[in-house]
């Protein structure tokens, strides 16, 4: 420490605290991205083993390994743990590494609400275990057996866990909104001089939207739900139609958050896609303003057409034409980012490290998804597919290649940085293959066992829907395992491996590459000129 | 655990482990390739408008499928030519060409051409569909779904059909698939269905009629179909409506408007029947009572409540012993007649005098409770 107090300050900064202080109270960027990273895998394992239990139980018809309630409760956790445990706290901790990283600054605009929002989840997360928990102990009343969707009346009948659950979900709901309100100003404000919104790195664009999309549908959720609190103990109607309420209102509030929520999912790992492909393509990125243009579209669009979850509930003629074409439309930005995508592997010099991998798998398997989206946004024929296995299939197709796939890819591209070592190449491919050929065995069939009359969220079924769910389940199996993998190869490559160097890809582009691998505890404490 | 025991024994197929699971399903997953009963598409439509929905399925399908063959045509092309190992140099201004500035207008008005192709094609199917007919002979069955059954009632004919799942020992091979009482419906005339529910969400749905609607308490919602062949048609709630989600089959029985009209003449005379079973002037034995309410209690009472009158705590609570069943016999008949509001328990005032004094009678004596008390129809009119 030199004499002055100006000094003083700069020495403060380089502080760097060890043993639990320096997690607990952490103000850095890379500690919290890293905690919120790790809290997303253990997250993946609990809502996967959720899923396998689901899967286990559908292997042959009959009851034979969870009473209904508990199954039901089990896709209610397995769909919550996923989405707000697992996938968003991933993107998350990516954004928190990288962000600042990007576009030179020093750390997030507003470190501490940074620490707040990570340490709220791991509330969050007990609040929503103890859902799951709850019922089976003594007066615990009944298990949740309404779906993460929570859909009254029967959200309504369910005992005391719901009550944890909604507070789960206020939880998680304040998390999200501070992380993102940090985002937000992080890039408006903290970019490198010269780096304008129009050269700022896709990555950032694509949260920038996110956290947008988050401010403005996530409180829908808290008010929806916390209406629910409210009909539960304190003796409102809001969604009971014998009290001059409306059961349907809660579908709207509910799908008005829950569908933008999908791009919320997706936008983060379509930005780490526009990182990926290019890098190893070795060319740049195909059409940045069409892609900016494409991703706002799909922010706007995506926020006016929730009831296409909701075709089956009586909407007059005109609504549900409107909310059938405005869906199709969609396709027109996706389909021009999925087009980008290919334009930017086109004629490039492609080599297909895991990171490329699971990018590749993104545009095909991700375009599979969507087009199966086209199918149901057609109204007539969402009559037989709603509610059907067809719909399970559809939305593991976009949300796990659009999303999880997303986030496996920017671990693997980004984890030579964090860590300093080069990931084991052949098991990254290893676990690519069998990940990726699990989950089609695992949710190919499943559209077959919708069109044939399967509808979902059933513990048992009449055998003439075994053949496919044996192999669904036998998919599930290879899939849910391969993941132990990606943990080894995680694990492996923090203690220890090839040195990485600064730029870890011989095509990867970008001011993070210009960083030591790993960086400094601080980095870009001077911003670099962006020419 | 109990219950769950019981679950478990009900079923024919139980596994003890892993690893027997897994020679079995290979065993029965070869065995049953032969069978062939499974399908990978609608089963072949029952009506017109099916028909039609049927087809902009497989329209949507095949241009999907298209585009999905170009995409992946262009993807596979690129990953085996445009690849570094083979020596391919990467064109730094691609992006910059012709085709590179101007991309963004061409291929969203391509995808714009494949979506109004759809949507065209849907808005034609759709209107028919959503607008139901407005004719003088149009029959009306209202669909009423219950946890976990479901209520016809012919507004027409006066008639009403309570259908519920059959046990896995009765209905073999179909089990989930078949139920109890039949939705009978005849071909050749156009039928509105008004949907409904008595406690939470469920959805009615009958793959062969491309019907599906959900069932919205404090909601009347209509579809409507016209069935053009016989047969026996099956579908399945598919709503999320609680534990017993899977135990709510749907079963048409297509017949001829011959065929139909015998029907309801034929069910028609069984209310008469009923009717005045109920009201005769008779004071009815406990012997007499209990066997009525041992067929009505399983049919009715035991999806929740159970056949051996445990119930499946804490949703569902036993009756076996419990002080409601064996206390007073008001405050039995009173949460019998009226239900419990907040909770699953539904009112059963719609039930006549004979068959709740059955219920309740049997409930007071069954499971060893044995109150010896016997309720007759006259107490229960009192307590309505």
């Amino acid at each position: 420490m030199t004499t002055t107090t100006l000094n003083h300050d700069e020495a403060h900064h380089h502080d760097m605290p060890t043993g639990w202080r320096r997690w607990l109270f952490s103000t850095n960027h890379k500690d919290i991205g890293t905690l919120y990273l790790l809290f997303a895998l253990i997250m993946l394992f609990i809502g996967g083993a959720s899923a396998m239990l689901i899967r286990l139980e559908l292997f042959q018809p009959g009851i034979q390994l969870l009473d209904p309630d508990l199954y039901n409760n089990l896709v209610t956790n397995h769909a919550l743990i996923m989405i707000f445990g697992a996938v968003m706290p991933a993107a998350a901790g990516l954004a928190n590494w990288m962000i600042p990283m990007m576009i030179g600054a020093p750390d997030m605009a507003l470190p501490r609400m940074n620490n707040l929002s990570f340490w709220i989840l791991p509330a969050a997360a007990t609040m929503l275990i103890l859902s799951f928990v709850v019922p089976f102990f003594p007066g615990g009343g009944t298990q949740i057996n309404t779906g993460w969707t929570l859909y009254p009346p029967l959200s309504v009948q369910v005992g005391m866990s719901m009550d944890f659950l909604i507070f789960a979900i206020h939880l998680l709901g304040i998390s999200s909104v501070l992380a993102s309100i940090n985002i937000i100003v992080t890039l408006l404000n903290m970019r490198a001089p010269g780096m304008t919104l129009m050269t700022m790195p896709m990555f950032c664009w694509t949260w920038l939207v996110t956290a947008f999309l988050l401010i403005l549908v996530v409180p829908v959720l808290a008010g929806g739900v916390t209406m629910l609190l409210f009909d539960r103990h304190f003796g409102t109607s809001f969604f009971d139609a014998a009290g001059g309420g409306d059961p349907v209102l809660f579908q709207h509030l509910f799908w008005f958050f829950g569908h933008p929520e999908v791009y919320i999912l997706l936008l983060p790992s379509i930005g780490v896609l526009s990182h990926v492909i290019p890098a190893f393509s070795r060319k740049p990125l195909f059409g940045y303003k069409s892609m900016v243009g494409a991703m706002l579209t799909v922010a706007t669009i995506g926020m006016v057409v929730w009831a296409h979850h909701q075709y089956t509930i009586g909407m007059s003629l005109g609504a549900v034409t409107y909310f059938m074409i405005g869906t199709i439309l969609i396709s027109i930005p996706v389909g021009l980012m999925i087009f980008n995508f290919i334009a930017t592997m086109w004629r490039g010099a492609m080599t297909f490290e895991t990171p490329m991998l699971f990018a590749v798998a993104i545009v095909l398997m991700f375009t599979f998804g969507g087009l199966s989206g086209v199918m149901l946004a057609v109204v007539p024929a969402d009559m037989q597919y709603h509610d059907s296995m067809f719909v399970v299939a559809h939305f593991h197709y976009v949300l796990m290649p659009g999303a999880v796939f997303g986030l496996f890819a920017g671990v693997f591209y980004w984890l030579p940085k964090w860590t300093g070592h080069m990931y084991d190449e052949t098991l990254g491919k290893i676990f690519f293959w069998t990940n990726v050929i699990g989950f089609n065995i695992t949710f190919f069939p499943q559209h077959f066992l919708g069109l044939a009359g399967m509808p979902r969220r059933i513990v048992d079924y009449n055998m003439m829907f075994t053949e496919f769910n044996v192999i669904s389940s036998i998919g599930a199996i290879i899939f849910g395992l391969s993941h132990l993998l990606l943990l080894y190869i995680v694990i492996k490559t923090i203690r220890g491996g090839k040195k990485a160097e600064s730029r870890a890809w011989e095509g990867a582009k970008g001011l993070e590459w210009e960083l030591d691998s790993p960086p400094a505890f601080h980095t870009w404490t001077v911003a670099p000129q962006i020419k | 655990m109990s219950a769950t025991q019981q679950l478990i024994n009900n079923q024919s197929y139980k596994l003890k482990t892993a690893s027997l699971t897994g020679i079995l399903v290979a065993g029965m997953f070869f065995a049953d390739i032969s069978r062939a009963e499974y399908g990978i598409n609608f089963p072949p439509p029952a009506a017109d408008v099916a028909q039609e929905i049927y087809d902009i399925h497989m329209l949507t399908m095949q241009i999907t499928t298209v585009l999905l063959l170009i995409v992946f045509g262009f993807v596979f092309y690129s990953l085996y030519y445009h690849r570094k190992s083979r020596g391919f140099q990467a064109d730094q201004n691609f992006h910059n060409s012709w085709f590179g500035n101007w991309s963004w207008v061409v291929v969203p008005v391509m995808v714009l051409g494949v979506d109004l192709t759809i949507a065209g094609k849907a808005d034609a199917v759709l209107k028919k569909v959503w607008d139901v007919p407005k004719e003088e002979n149009i029959l009306d069955v209202k669909v009423t779904g219950h946890q976990w059954w479901w209520e016809f009632d012919y507004l027409d004919h006066d008639i009403k059909v309570e259908s519920r799942y059959v046990p896995e020992k009765e209905s073999g091979d179909l089990y989930l698939r078949e139920v109890d009482n039949r939705l009978v419906l005849p071909t050749g005339q156009k039928i509105r269905f008004l949907h409904t529910s008595a406690d939470v969400l469920h959805a009615f749905w009958v793959p062969e009629l491309a019907v599906k609607k959900d069932a919205i308490p404090g909601y009347v919602t209509e579809t409507w179909a016209e069935l053009n062949r016989e047969g026996v048609f099956r579908g399945q709630c598919a709503e999320l409506c609680g534990t017993w989600h899977s135990r709510m089959p749907i079963v048409v029985e297509s017949v001829s408007p011959q065929q139909f009209a015998a029907w309801v003449d034929d069910q028609k005379a069984i209310k008469v029947a009923a009717a005045a079973e109920a009201s005769a002037d008779k004071t009815w034995s406990l012997d007499e009572l209990m066997a009525k309410g041992k067929t009505l209690y399983d049919t009715k009472c035991a999806a929740c409540h159970q056949v051996s009158g445990m119930g499946l705590p804490p949703a569902f609570p036993g009756l076996k012993g419990s002080a409601m069943v064996t206390g007073p016999i008001e405050a039995h008949l009173e949460i019998v007649i009226k239900g419990k509001e907040g909770t699953a328990m539904q009112p059963w005032g719609s039930l006549n005098d004979l068959e709740i004094a059955a219920i309740v009678t049997y409930e007071r004596n069954a499971w060893d409770n044995n109150t010896g008390d016997v309720v007759q129809p006259s107490d229960v009119k009192q307590a309505r």
